[in-house]
């Protein structure tokens, strides 16, 4: 039974029935008995003081039921939202907190910002009336421009960041690093700037909110990545409602890829609105909604030189950068481009010496945070960029570069000069393997033929590290975390022998549902049909930190064993009684309680019925039930790592660039389930080729309204933009987690942009392009080309 | 959307007779740029007077040396057409290329070219086969129907009932996609009809438009080397995000060689 259902099988996901049936379960399907509806007021200027505001006429709308202005919510003492994590900046001192009004009072800060909310007894009731509200405007020049935001003159987001400067921070010693640059051989340097993405989750983002007048009690439906740590922030830090009378709940969540950890104006607005309106309210975005308001992703401008001796091994990484904060301080914008982005600047390499200056920076743009990868896809474009361009200067292969730098294998663990102690590794057989599958000896033959096509054909390598399954408590609140990072789970036998796993991850498309039942399935004996998943319910499920970082089967699934085992050694005290055997010659098998030696035996679903029938049963010793709790908090950060490699061709005509072979080799640890891994790997890629060749959210610098705020304009990644990915995976188990996994859900994402820029980069070279930037659209490859062959005839 | 009152009539002269002094209505064929900007409560109009009723709008058939295409012929009927296929192979692959399934079975021939979309396909077509428009009330010469951005030789009123394209000796259509909302960035069409060779973009500029100098050396010539050296002028075109003029400028000459190529092959 477990050999098809448990670790390592390529189940099914019992999730998909629903999902590809239409019988999912989103926020917006919530059939609440009379429900009004919210539409939200947003600034049309990038910034602008707001003069007066008149809700005098769209009140007496028809339809209306209330109008809610940012002046209500302070005159209500409504809390700011937070920003969790506190980073220092190099002098020791916490980064600025300007505040995060739930609602814009007197000044809005960017496109889309909120300022009144309108509730109705219909959607296009409450848009009429949201048209009738008079906001007298005083428009003021925006900063958009990020490489010029921390300028002396630039518009002032906040006064409480004077010059938009959030936090100088640093991590180094720079003397150290500087000296090693001055004995390079050879010093490799690159201007680059990581291009702002926007998450667009197939599901918008959607709330529902209703008071129960006779208990007090509220309900927040939210498309939720953390139900958990959404009440908390809410009920702690911004509404002041208690935790115990606020029941989250995040039902099918149709993705988010980190866009719907945070939490945001609407839901709590919704929330405290509840009470008043004495209604329940509903709100789903609308898509432009969606692309104004979403936290957005990247957005860093870099410079970063590497320092090399006379035989190629780095001897120093020296980074700076500016990172787009945008408007306001979003929930963990300022851990990102931080202890999430420069902890990972010695990638896969042993150099010894690394500084990195990070200046965070406020502009009239939507808030940035966390995107899949979060930090460290920016981390590995510097590197990866970095490293393909000093082998390229240097003339040497640029694998082989990679490979004389090579963490080795025999020193794991391994301490990086960037805090991180990475557990477990071994990098060279990844890029033999990815050099086997991609065929990258044969590759001038095929640049060749190219060639002949009028194509230019070129290669990529992206080998990339991620720290993650978040993470050890104590590390992140020495870090300046504001919250723990262990992970729930309670495994809830039934009298007749099924079970309830409840987890306080999250799953809103990675399979959850099937995974966690495999582990359970594997390890107690118990079919997978008889095992359900449930999770995204403050009520229901024990406290859990949510899913983020690739850490749910990392964390979550190792406290589901923790868990497991429990079961395990309460079932044996029953069976130990059943058998009239003694505990310790007990032993747990393939589902059944074993007298070693004997043929006596009590499957486990017996002694569980035991434990909730108890007329023959240890009372004194055992109590009846079973149903085990455990919590995980994990040693060390998780650190799956691999190479890509990527094969381009460009049409020197148009620009135009087309991938034409992808390989992905990736160290996860042990593999549950196959099939999802390579979902998650398939879609980790496409985002990373978005980033790499198509997405780009772009604000008019000077009026700060975002050109691409459509689907006419934000060009997502179609299944004709890639090829069939090959994947390859080698394994190192996790020392320090019980499944020894490590996890799978942004390593696409992280490499794949500088896989593709890289191949791009080398297929330009024989033109003299030295620099596309990222995305590589046709315009920017058609300029690069066109630039180059200036500057030749000059 | 806001509110509107809604007519289906089953003639065109009801529809025509519906439109009489209402300025404020707007007419709907397949609707595929009318709905979204419903939706996106852009346009606020008194009526909609969808044409989709009106049997004797749609249809191919072929009338002499001409395909004559209904206004309200899905894009999908024009590329599966075997007359449109045999005739002028350019259109039914055209057709066959615009938007995705469902906008080529909801939008229509008439719809597109009435609205003069700066990045709709058919324009080329109609300018570089120097197609004829008939309207309720008469009919217009190619050169002088395409005026501006979304804007066209009709009046207030009148609407497209077909369109006659003249048969092709040699034509193709080359697009150049945006690629986010992949309407043409670049689109040429090359024609040699009887009447002379032509070539028209669409997507570059405010509206389609032809361009003289690669006609003039292609009607001598009619090979991509011929034009190879000619450069339309980035002045006045299309920039954004995705092209800016001058890569639209220069897409303009590599979109027409690959068009002479094909149209040769």
């Amino acid at each position: 039974m477990t050999a098809q259902t448990g670790i390592g099988a390529r189940v099914k996901r019992k999730e998909d029935q629903r999902f590809l049936t239409g019988n999912g379960r989103y926020v917006d399907d919530l059939p609440l008995a009379r429900a009004t509806h919210a539409h939200f007021l947003r600034s049309p200027h990038a910034h602008a003081k707001i003069k007066s505001i008149d809700t005098s006429a769209a009140a007496k709308m028809p339809g209306v039921v209330a109008i809610f202005t940012g002046k209500d919510v302070a005159d209500a003492k409504v809390g700011s939202l937070i920003c969790g994590w506190v980073v220092k900046d190099k002098h020791g001192n916490p980064h600025k907190a300007p505040p995060h009004p739930v609602m814009a009072a007197d000044t809005v800060r960017y496109v889309g910002d909120t300022v009144a909310m309108v509730v109705a007894n219909s959607q296009d009731e409450a848009k009429d009336a949201a048209e009738a509200i008079k906001v007298d405007y005083d428009v003021k020049p925006a900063n958009v421009d990020l490489a010029r935001a921390l300028d002396k003159g630039v518009a002032e987001v906040h006064a409480e960041a004077p010059g938009n400067l959030i936090y100088d921070w640093e991590i180094g010693v720079k003397a150290d690093v500087d000296a090693a640059f001055a004995k390079a051989a050879h010093v490799t340097k690159i201007d680059i700037v990581n291009n702002r993405l926007i998450p667009n989750a197939m599901e918008p983002r959607a709330a529902a909110a209703e008071y129960d007048k006779g208990t007090g009690n509220y309900t927040l439906w939210s498309t939720s990545q953390n139900p958990h740590v959404l009440r908390l922030i809410l009920s702690a830090f911004v509404l002041g409602i208690p935790e115990h009378k606020l029941r989250v709940i995040a039902p099918d969540v149709g993705g988010g890829f980190g866009s719907k950890i945070f939490c945001y104006n609407e839901e709590t607005m919704l929330t405290w609105a509840a009470s008043r309106v004495g209604r329940p309210i509903k709100w789903t975005a609308e898509r432009s909604e969606s692309f104004q308001t979403d936290a957005h992703g990247r957005d860093h401008v870099t410079h970063a030189e590497l320092a090399l001796d006379k035989d190629g091994k780095f001897l120093a990484l020296r980074v700076e950068t500016i990172a787009n904060m945008g408007a306001y301080l979003s929930t963990f914008a300022t851990a990102v481009p931080t202890y999430l982005y420069a902890t990972l600047l010695a990638g896969q390499y042993t150099t010894p010496l690394i500084y990195a200056n990070v200046k965070a920076a406020l502009t009239h743009t939507a808030p940035v945070d966390a995107y899949r990868g979060a930090g460290r896809p920016e981390a590995t474009y510097v590197i990866e960029s970095i490293v393909s361009k000093a082998a390229k200067e240097l003339k040497v292969d640029p694998a082989e570069l990679r490979r004389k730098n090579f963490i080795p294998a025999s020193v794991f663990p391994y301490q990086t000069p960037v805090a991180l102690q990475y557990d477990s590794g071994n990098y060279p057989p990844i890029i033999d393997e990815a050099i086997k599958i991609a065929d990258y000896n044969g590759f001038e033959a095929r640049r060749a033929e190219a060639k002949s096509r009028g194509k230019l054909r070129g290669i990529g390598f992206s080998s990339y590290i991620e720290a993650c399954g978040l993470a050890p408590s104590q590390v992140i609140g020495q870090l300046g975390g504001g919250v723990g990072q262990w992970e729930s789970a309670q495994i809830r036998f039934n009298p007749t022998g099924n079970v309830q796993i409840l987890t306080g991850s999250h799953s809103h498309g990675q399979g959850h549902e099937t995974t966690f039942a495999q582990i359970v399935s594997d390890k107690l004996g118990v079919p997978i049909e008889n095992i359900e998943v449930v999770h995204g319910d403050t009520a229901t499920t024990p406290f859990g930190m949510g899913s983020y970082g690739s850490r749910s089967l990392a964390v979550g699934g190792s406290a589901i064993m923790k868990a497991a085992d429990k079961v395990i050694a309460k079932g044996k005290k029953i069976a130990a009684h059943l058998m009239e055997a003694s505990v310790a010659d007990v032993v747990f098998e393939n589902g059944t309680f074993k007298v070693a030696g004997t043929d006596k035996a009590v499957p486990l679903g017996q002694a569980v019925f035991a434990a909730y029938v108890p007329h023959n049963y240890p009372i004194a010793e055992v109590e009846p039930g079973m149903d085990e709790n455990a919590f995980y908090d994990p040693a060390n950060f998780v650190y799956p790592a691999g190479t890509q490699i990527c094969e381009v061709e460009i049409d020197p005509d148009t620009g135009e660039v087309e991938i034409v072979n992808f390989t992905a080799v990736d160290d996860f640890g042990n593999i549950v389930n196959p099939m999802i891994v390579e979902g998650q790997v398939h879609g980790g890629i496409v985002q990373g080729v978005g980033q790499a060749l198509l997405e780009n959210a772009v604000y008019d610098r000077e009026t700060g309204q975002l050109l691409s705020g459509s689907y006419m304009d934000y060009t997502m990644p179609r299944a004709d933009d890639v090829p069939s990915f090959k994947l390859g995976y080698k394994v190192t188990p996790c020392p320090h987690n019980p499944l020894g996994v490590k996890g799978c859900g942004e390593a696409g994402a992280i490499a794949a942009p500088a896989a593709v820029m890289n191949a791009v980069h080398d297929a330009l070279a024989p033109l003299g392009v030295s620099h596309v930037p990222m995305p590589a659209t046709p315009l920017n490859v058609w300029q690069a080309i066109s630039g180059a062959a200036r500057k030749a005839a000059e | 959307m806001y509110d509107f009152a809604y007519h289906r009539p089953k003639l065109l002269g009801d529809a025509v007779n519906l439109l009489k002094g209402k300025s404020e209505a707007r007419v709907m064929s397949g609707g595929m740029t009318l709905i979204p900007t419903l939706k996106q409560r852009l346009a606020r109009p008194s009526d909609v007077v969808d044409l989709a009723g009106i049997e004797e709008l749609a249809g191919i058939k072929v009338e002499g040396n001409n395909v004559v295409i209904g206004g309200m012929t899905r894009h999908a009927d024009v590329a599966s057409s075997a007359d449109v296929k045999s005739a002028i192979p350019a259109l039914a692959h055209l057709a066959g290329h615009i938007g995705d399934p469902q906008v080529r079975n909801r939008g229509t021939i008439g719809g597109s070219v009435a609205n003069s979309d700066p990045a709709a396909d058919y324009p080329a077509a109609v300018l570089a086969l120097n197609a004829t428009v008939t309207t309720n009330t008469g009919k217009h010469a190619a050169d002088s129907f395409f005026k501006g951005l979304f804007e066209t030789a009709l009046a207030d009123g009148e609407l497209i009932t077909s369109i006659s394209f003249p048969k092709a000796e040699k034509a193709a259509y080359m697009k150049f996609p945006n690629p986010a909302s992949r309407y043409a960035m670049v689109g040429v069409f090359v024609a040699k009809t009887a009447g002379g060779v032509r070539v028209a973009v669409t997507g570059a500029g405010p509206c389609a438009f032809r361009v003289k100098a690669m006609e003039d050396a292609l009607a001598k010539n009619f090979s991509s080397a011929a034009i190879k050296d000619i450069k339309v002028p980035a002045d006045g075109l299309n920039s954004d995000i995705h092209g800016s003029a001058e890569y639209r400028a220069h897409l303009v000459g590599v979109m027409a060689r690959r068009a002479v190529d094909a149209a040769n092959k």
